[in-house]
């Protein structure tokens, strides 16, 4: 419906035919598209927030044995907001806690992976049945990277003492009326529609240039099959680009439509959302570069992994 | 009433403490506002999500960055 209403307004009321057009018509389609999924989206997964905070998952998984916090702590990680700057007191509190670093790294690791700008692109641009795959194989990760984690002993490398506290914490749930928690939910998606339309357009925007001037075959030969590498160098370039999820992830549906594998596409967004510079930066003041070198050769692994695979099968 | 900001240094944390600032220009009367850095501290609070709020001791709100009204209506 909107793609014909474009499509119209493009062809037919502007009178506009060839590349130029083609971009043009892609742009808009595609940008207020992304809008409306990013904004819709964003809002539901954080009024299902409103009924969680970090502070209760907290008290949730103190005392679950092993996996089965490791299972948990990826789950809650779906629905938890995460911003790095909150990275030491979380990872702190859980070990006071006496929640295994396993089961906090299972959180660490899922949080900012399964976040809602990162889900609302992929349904927006890629459907669900992608979107599923990718919190599927997301939740995988921060389950076994967590437990693996977990099993070395890696007790020592966290450079602060930490007293862990005596007794149980209770799970305080947040009392608010639909009213409030549908307010909170509107303030908080437009805050973070604010901070990210822009790089939407940007994304979509060169995305529409590769689309409309670019032929296929160009991309195809240097992120396509032919490329045994292509999983790799995608992980690694995606290492830096956090910040700019939003911008990169419209720029990546083009990429596959010009041939880059999926499974290279998936690689490449996991690892821009789950692989975060100045996460590990922030995480340094009190882990050992030792501990950290760990979570991301784990995390960095197992994403390589998941994007080989898909491109075997698929 | 004495006012705290849990936080260490992250733009949110910062803000919420010029957003209490307004707020108490807002309401008026003599009351204390301090920045808590300290992770210890924070943690003896039983906050793990920053930026938090609290008053006279009482935790009032955690990771979330509040604007003077809701400060305002939390504190009242």
């Amino acid at each position: 419906m909107w793609k014909d209403f474009v499509d119209n307004l493009i062809y037919n009321t502007l009178n506009l035919d060839g590349h130029f057009a083609d971009a043009l018509n892609f742009f808009i389609y595609d940008t207020i598209k992304i809008w409306f999924l990013l904004i819709s989206i964003i809002f539901v997964v954080s009024y299902l927030r409103t009924h969680f905070n970090t502070e209760y998952v907290r008290a949730y998984l103190q005392n679950k044995s092993q996996f089965t916090g490791n299972v948990l702590a990826a789950l809650f990680g779906i629905i938890t907001p995460f911003c790095s700057c909150s990275a030491i007191p979380l990872f702190l509190g859980f070990i006071q806690a006496r929640i295994p670093i396993g089961v906090t790294f299972s959180f660490l690791i899922s949080s900012p992976l399964n976040n809602e700008i990162a889900i609302a692109l992929l349904f927006g641009i890629f459907g669900w049945k992608v979107t599923a795959i990718y919190i599927g194989f997301g939740l995988l990760i921060a389950i076994f990277g967590g437990y693996f984690i977990g099993k070395m002993n890696m007790e020592k490398y966290i450079l602060m003492d930490v007293k862990p506290m005596e007794g149980e914490l209770d799970e305080v749930k947040i009392s608010l009326t639909f009213r409030q928690r549908s307010r909170e939910a509107w303030e908080y998606t437009v805050d973070i529609f604010k901070k990210i339309y822009i790089y939407v357009m940007i994304g979509v925007g060169i995305g529409a240039f590769i689309h409309g001037y670019i032929p296929s075959d160009f991309i195809a030969s240097y992120a396509g099959a032919n490329n045994p590498f292509a999983v790799i160098i995608a992980v690694l370039m995606g290492i830096p680009m956090y910040s700019n999820a939003a911008g990169v992830m419209p720029l990546v549906e083009v990429l596959t439509s010009k041939g880059m594998l999926l499974g290279t596409a998936l690689s490449f967004m996991m690892a821009v959302t789950a692989l975060s510079l100045p996460e590990a930066m922030i995480l340094k003041k009190i882990l050992h570069v030792k501990l950290i070198t760990l979570f991301f050769g784990i995390v960095g692994f197992g994403i390589i992994c998941i994007g080989y695979i898909f491109n075997t099968i698929l | 009433m004495k006012i705290e900001i849990l936080g260490t240094s992250c733009a949110k944390c910062k803000q919420l403490e010029e957003n209490a600032k307004l707020a108490i220009a807002k309401i008026g009367g003599f009351h204390s506002i301090e920045k808590i850095d300290d992770i210890m501290k924070i943690m003896e609070y039983n906050v793990v999500s920053t930026p938090g709020l609290v008053v006279d001791g009482k935790v009032l709100s955690t990771g979330k960055l509040l604007n003077p009204q809701e400060i305002i209506d939390l504190i009242q």
